[in-house]
Formats: C-alpha cells, structure tokens, sequence
C-alpha cells in the first residue's frame, strides 16, 4: 500500500527533525543540527529492515518514489518563493559577501574530494 | 469572472501551486530542448525561472516570500516551504548507496567545517573592507555568508543591531540563490559527478536550498549526498559563529 511508504517517510522526518531539534539544544545552538540528514539516515537504514524491506517490495514503495520524483517541482517552488528582492537590496557589501562565499566554496570542493578520487567512483557507472 | 477565478485559484492554493509549477517545468523543458538544444538542463531552467518570478513577485508586493506573496499564488509558499521540502529530500535518500556514504563521511564532516570557517571569513573580511570596525557587526555579517539562519541566528545572540541582521541575511540569500545557478556552470569544472564529491560540496556550501536546488539542476542523483551533509551547515555554523568565531573576531580587531 502507498500510504505505507508514505507514512514511513513521515515518520522518518519527525523523527530525524525531533533529534535534530535535541541535538540542537544540547549543544546549546537556537537551530536544528542536521535534522534532514538524520532523517535520511533513518529510512536508509530502515529501508533495509525486513518487515519494512518487504512492505517496500509490495507497493509500498510507490509512496515513498512519488515524493522523491516531487523533488525537483518542490525545488521549482522553492525559488520562486526566495526573497530575491531582499537578497538584491543589501547592497554590495551582501553581494560581494555571498559572490566571495561561494566562490570559495566552489574552489575547495575539488580540493577536497581529491583524496578520494577511487576508481570506484559511480560516475563510471552513469 | 475573474474574481471568481482567482477566488477559485486562492481557495485551492496548494492545486494551484502544482499545476503552475508544472506549466513553468514543462515550458523550461521545452526551452532547454529546442532553443538550448538539451545543453542546459530543464531543471537548471525552472529553477531560474522560479527566481526571477520570485523577483517580480517581490518588486510587486513589497513581500519577502517571492511570488508567494501574490494571494493567488500563495500555495508556492507551501509546495517550496521548508516542510515538503525536508521531505521530498528525504525521499531522495531512499537507494543511496551507504558504502559511499560511510567511505566519503569523514570528509564529509571535515568539509563542513572548513565551508563554515571558509564562507565566515570570507564575508568577515568584506566587512571589514567596507569599513565595518566593531566586532559584532563583523561576525554577524560574517555569520550571514555562511547560510541566512546562522547570520540571525549569530546576530541576536551576540547583540547586532537590525539593519546588520538584515544585511547578514542578504549575504545569506546571495549565497543560496548564486549556488542554484551557478552549481550546474561549474559541476564539471570542481568535478562534482560523483557522491563524494557531492558529499563534499554539500558541505561546503551549507546552504540546503542552494545545494538542493543546485544539484537537481547538475544531477539530481547527486541530491542525497549533497543534503545529506548540508544540513549539518547551520547548526554547526550556530555553533561556531557565535562562540569562538565572535571571541576570535574580537581579539583580532579590539
């Protein structure tokens, strides 16, 4: 059933979130430390826990496809919401700020990733 | 005729949302195949599409929500809102391959590290170059490079004025929106096509919606990877920013 999977994604969210929100607090930050991501932990792993396996196997893994085929229209809408206008109206100081960030950023990405540059990367596989 | 029209569309805002989110996609994928013949992915497209939306949408409401501040569009606001976002991103975890995960995790972390540290300084540094003196409006601005959560965040709690939080924000949303355009420009160049480098660069960038955005546009295979780490970002940065960054800040310029 599609709501299975659906209803596992959900519970996979709350939970992730809730954690995050917890994790947050403990350490003593007013934000949600990697809430999203531990999310996605969860249903990773519990995607390959039996009873949910076979759920999965029969159907109910529709629900949990559906949303993730929803992502890029979910993104779409997301950027049509930004506050682009806010973003502009900084001033030079925001922009230069943002344009040096992400520059940067940009630039240590292959730095990084170099030390595990493996022949097994997926890339070979499409 | 048209009040009841748009009557209809606000009333039903979420459906409205779908259908003109799918008439943007399919308008984008039309372009990306005839006039860019395919070079430029639909996606990438749609993405720019939705921004400049957001841009009139802003210029005509005086709102901060892009479109969504227009009454009938406001189910934008909703399908593009932090909550379906989060969880069609989990969705997106749904097949990862975990050995990439484990195999690219340190790196991964360190990565996180180093964009907060990156980004801080880099937007540190400019406000210092735009003669900002005292150390709280450096770190915030500062903060603000890193994601627009973790400027206010910083902000508030180490005493910035308003105006400085505002402008930590604008930093942050230059940052998010130049991360959904430029990624698929760069991909090839900073070798982004595989989950450790994805992995890698969500780290960096922080941003959840820069990052989301930017790898739907280069490869939405990529998109687990990169959330995953994201969202650590702001949180670390929370932390960071605030603490020793600000103490750091103020020995260097007090």
């Amino acid at each position: 059933m599609i709501i299975y999977g659906v209803a596992l994604l959900g519970v996979c969210l709350l939970v992730g979130v809730f954690l995050g929100e917890l994790l947050g607090q403990i350490i003593g930050v007013k934000a949600n430390v990697g809430g999203v991501g531990i999310s996605m932990l969860l249903l990773i792993f519990l995607s390959h826990w039996r009873p949910i396996k076979e759920k999965l196997a029969d159907g109910a893994a529709s629900g949990v496809l559906f949303w993730n085929a929803m992502y890029i229209p979910i993104v779409v809408a997301m950027a049509a919401k930004q506050n682009v206008v806010g973003a502009l109206s900084g001033g030079w100081l925001a922009i230069l700020a943002g344009v040096a960030a992400v520059v940067l950023s940009f630039a240590l990405v292959p730095i990084l990733s170099k030390a595990s540059d493996d022949p097994r990367s997926l890339s070979d596989e499409g | 005729m048209t009040e009841t029209l748009i009557a209809v569309l606000s009333k039903n805002a979420l459906i409205t949302a779908f259908a003109v989110v799918g008439i943007i996609i399919w308008l984008s994928y039309w372009l990306s195949d005839r006039i860019s013949a395919g070079r430029i992915h639909g996606s990438a497209i749609a993405i720019t599409v939705g921004l400049v939306l957001a841009y009139f949408g802003g210029v005509q409401t005086g709102g901060s929500k892009g479109i969504a501040d227009i009454q009938w569009l406001s189910g934008i606001g909703l399908m593009g809102g932090g909550m379906l976002r989060d969880f069609a991103i989990v969705a997106t975890a749904y097949g990862v391959d975990l050995k990439e995960l484990k195999r690219a995790g340190g790196r991964g972390a360190i990565s996180i590290v180093l964009g907060v540290l990156i980004s801080f300084t880099a937007g540190a540094a400019l406000a210092v170059a735009f003669g900002y003196r005292d150390a709280i409006s450096i770190t915030t601005i500062g903060a603000g490079a890193a994601t627009y959560i973790v400027g206010p965040v910083t902000g508030s709690a180490i005493g910035a004025t308003s105006d400085i939080i505002a402008l930590s924000v604008a930093a942050g949303l230059v940052k998010s929106i130049l991360v959904m355009t430029c990624t698929p420009l760069v991909a090839r160049l900073i070798g982004l096509n595989n989950p450790s480098s994805a992995l890698v660069f969500g780290g960096l960038m922080g941003t959840t919606s820069g990052v989301a955005a930017g790898l739907a546009a280069t490869d939405p295979k990529l998109v687990p990877y990169g959330a995953m780490t994201a969202t650590f970002y702001t949180g670390v940065g929370c932390l960071l920013a605030p603490s020793i960054l600000y103490l750091l800040v103020r020995a260097i310029v007090e």
